[in-house]
């Protein structure tokens, strides 16, 4: 057994000495003195320490003491009004008409900058052809090669069934095809994982936007009737824009952020 | 050739297949029609559809072909109206919209056939058609807005700690009332038009003067949490409007003189929330409550009467078959002014009456509604007994308005699955879906005359419905936000609603 532990074995066993409690509080009101008697006494780095510590100690115990005092306090009510004021009918719902909150900001972003097309990503790094295709070898000897394939993740829309070989000059793979994308309302803060309706409109080149490439800097339609936002005439949105933020073809996912 | 259906063609009795009116297209078809029915007569015989024991006058032999007017003129015939009034029809359960002979499959020519009438509203409120202003002011999203009892002042509350009076006849603000440290949440005008109580998020209750835009008084302070409703005394009770009820948040409900500015009584007993409060004329307050009771409470010693449960959840919105008149005092569609108190309190209590009698089969007392959270609507007669009279469903989503038509003879459930439903006020039998919301309906509001009904949603759109037709007869776009509160006014002119948007959109036809 640890040294320690047989005075502690010995108090469970028979309790404190019966002065303890009261040589306790001797000594803590004693306490007061001595570090006095201690500041006056002490100097150099020794005091500066002391000092240091002291201080340290002063403000925290302030602290409390305002703490404990703030239930007594009384205060101007000076409190700012909160913005987003409900009726009293959903007072008890928060949540159920979150969704809405921004429907409305939506619109009112949508008055401000009516016209402007002012998008997250202005610039995005030029692809080379090069990049954007590989180049495939066909024919008997393997020396043609007029076709193509993607090294984009691209978008095909329902029901899309390739050409036959022969004509098919684009091959989009499979493996790079992406139906969803995770779409962050800005005002929201919340993300999304919504349908993605079409490619709007690819900044590289218009032959990208026909093939339906996804690049950083895209712009997709994705499908926000889930979110239940609703034109002025109470009809629900459907489809919105949102740009890509991300690399799909290097992160295998696609990030957006919807455009308001 | 016209040939007349046989039975087989016809769709069945079926649930919700009604045989279709047959009218004749051509003149040729009608003269037809009428050569080939003018044999066919039935034996009628009217009743009132408030008292189905009693019959009105002789059973009467008629062609089967009278209209709906010609049933009219007959029944204001025998009745002895000096003015020819409106009434409606019904044979059984179904209403004879414009041809008896439609409403006669599987009876037999020998018996007699039971009509029943029932007035309806002497006057006709026009539907309104069109946005007639725009009222910009509030900084916030606008609460609640109510017109007075009389339809001539209209006030609104809203986020931006305000209360604002309107002028109805320039479409202009009057006053604005500041006062109020949070954001204004309830609005009541009292029955005499003469005093406007608002309640606040901070549980502050004040009172003011719609003349001036004045505070009366001082604040009414008790409360602890935020107001969910407020109901002034009726006015036949109590022709002064001194007493006003409270419910609040923190469970309990408060009846304050608002002469003396000092809260006469707390009834606590509800273990939640108390969402809503209706003050009867029968002085009786019920309150629904979160804790999914309703607590019925005598006004003069504040001694709780009886517990109605039955929900399973939230108890969100209550209405009486009285709520009307209770509102409008002794104003009438007219809102023309008794010229003493006394005259005032009569006329109030005989429009008391007049509505009190679609209760009538109940024993007289009043008949409630609650509407829950557990998607149900529950009928009670609360001054009787504390079991219900029928519970309703229907709805697929939280129910959060019940609303009585102006004459007791109907009341709408408006609920967050984008449907209002129709119902009977004295059945309480399924009468119609109003679909047509893309949002949540958030409140519905009756016409005078009980044939329209309008109501406001998350969509952002107002609808007018006909009860009639059970169809929406306009769609009125315009706001920018959700629709948090609809008023239609007591004379039949304006409709106002309220939104996020911040706008008080006053609609007129």
């Amino acid at each position: 057994m640890a040294q320690g532990d047989y005075i502690e074995l010995h108090r469970k066993r028979f309790g404190r000495r019966f002065d303890h409690y009261e040589k306790l509080r001797k000594r803590t009101s004693r306490e007061t003195h001595k570090k006095s008697a201690l500041a006056q006494k002490v100097y150099g780095i020794k005091a500066k320490l002391l000092n240091k510590k002291r201080y340290s100690e002063k403000a925290e115990m302030k602290r409390t003491i305002a703490m404990h005092q703030e239930r007594t306090n009384k205060k101007a009510t000076d409190e700012k009004v909160k913005e987003g004021a409900v009726p009293g009918y959903l007072l008890d719902r928060e949540g159920v008409s979150r969704a809405k909150v921004l429907s409305n900001m939506v619109k009112e972003k949508r008055k401000e900058k009516a016209g402007k097309w002012a998008v997250p990503l202005p610039k995005v790094r030029a692809i080379s052809e090069d990049e954007m295709f590989k180049v495939v070898k066909t024919g008997k000897r393997q020396k043609k090669a007029w076709k193509r394939m993607v090294t984009k993740v691209t978008f095909v829309g329902e029901g899309f069934t390739r050409k036959a070989p022969k004509y098919e000059r684009f091959i989009r793979p499979t493996g790079l095809r992406f139906k969803k994308a995770h779409v962050t309302h800005p005002e929201l803060k919340s993300t999304f994982y919504l349908d993605i309706l079409g490619v709007k409109k690819n900044p590289q080149s218009p032959t990208y936007t026909q093939l339906g490439v996804i690049t950083k800097g895209t712009i997709i339609e994705v499908n926000v009737s889930d979110l239940g936002l609703v034109t002025q005439t109470g009809k629900v949105v459907w489809g919105k824009f949102a740009q890509v933020t991300n690399n799909p073809e290097n992160d295998g996912c696609i990030n957006a952020l919807l455009l308001v | 050739m016209y040939k007349a259906p046989t039975k087989k063609q016809l769709p069945k009795n079926k649930f919700g297949f009604k045989r279709p009116e047959e009218q004749p297209s051509t003149v040729a078809e009608a003269e037809q029609l009428k050569k080939q029915d003018s044999a066919l007569n039935i034996i009628v015989q009217f009743k009132s559809k408030d008292n189905e024991n009693e019959t009105t006058g002789p059973p009467i032999n008629i062609s089967q072909n009278v209209s709906t007017e010609q049933l009219e003129l007959l029944i204001n015939n025998l009745l002895n109206n000096e003015e020819q009034l409106p009434y409606s029809f019904f044979v059984g359960e179904s209403e004879v919209v414009s041809n008896l002979k439609n409403h006669l499959e599987g009876q037999s020519e020998e018996t007699t056939i039971n009509i029943y009438y029932q007035p309806q509203a002497v006057f006709r409120v026009t539907p309104v058609t069109r946005c007639s202003s725009s009222l910009e002011g509030h900084t916030e999203a606008v609460l609640h807005s109510a017109f007075s009892p009389d339809g001539t002042g209209l006030a609104s509350v809203s986020g931006d700690t305000t209360l604002r009076l309107w002028d109805l006849n320039t479409q202009t603000p009057s006053f604005t009332c500041k006062g109020h440290t949070n954001w204004v949440l309830q609005v009541a005008w009292s029955p005499d038009g003469k005093k406007i109580a608002t309640g606040g998020m901070e549980g502050d209750i004040r009172i003011w003067n719609p003349l001036t835009g004045k505070q009366v008084g001082s604040t009414l302070k008790g409360h602890t949490k935020f107001i969910t409703g407020l109901a002034w005394e009726p006015f036949h009770l109590n022709p002064k409007c001194v007493r006003l009820a409270s419910s609040s948040k923190d469970a309990t409900v408060k009846i304050w003189d608002t002469e003396s500015n000092h809260c006469l009584m707390t009834l606590s007993g509800h273990t939640m929330s108390v969402t809503c409060l209706k003050w009867s004329g029968e002085s009786m307050i019920y309150t629904g409550s979160q804790d999914r009771t309703i607590r019925v409470y005598n006004t003069n010693e504040g001694k709780l009467i009886r517990v109605l449960e039955g929900h399973a959840h939230w108890v969100n919105t209550l209405a009486l078959n009285t709520d009307y008149v209770l509102r409008t005092g002794p104003f009438d569609h007219t809102g023309e002014h008794q010229e003493t108190l006394e005259k005032a309190q009569q006329k109030a209590l005989e429009r008391y009456n007049e509505a009190k009698a679609s209760g009538a089969k109940y024993g007289g007392g009043d008949i409630l509604i609650s509407g829950s959270d557990d998607f149900t609507v529950i009928m009670w007669n609360p001054s009787v007994s504390k079991t219900a009279i029928s519970r309703l469903t229907g709805h697929q989503q939280q129910i959060n308005l019940v609303s009585f038509s102006p004459n007791g003879r109907y009341f709408a459930s408006a609920s967050f699955d984008k449907s209002i439903k129709l119902w009977d006020g004295q059945t309480g039998k399924f009468l119609g879906n109003f679909r047509g919301h893309v949002g949540a309906v958030y409140q519905v509001c009756w016409s005078s005359d009980s044939r329209f009904l309008v109501s406001g949603s998350k969509d952002s759109t107002l609808k007018i419905w006909d009860i009639k037709t059970k169809k929406m007869t306009l769609e009125l776009p315009g706001h920018a936000d959700e629709v948090y509160t609809v008023d239609w006014s007591p004379n039949g002119e304006n409709v106002v609603s309220g939104s996020k948007d911040r706008l008080l959109k006053i609609w007129r036809n």
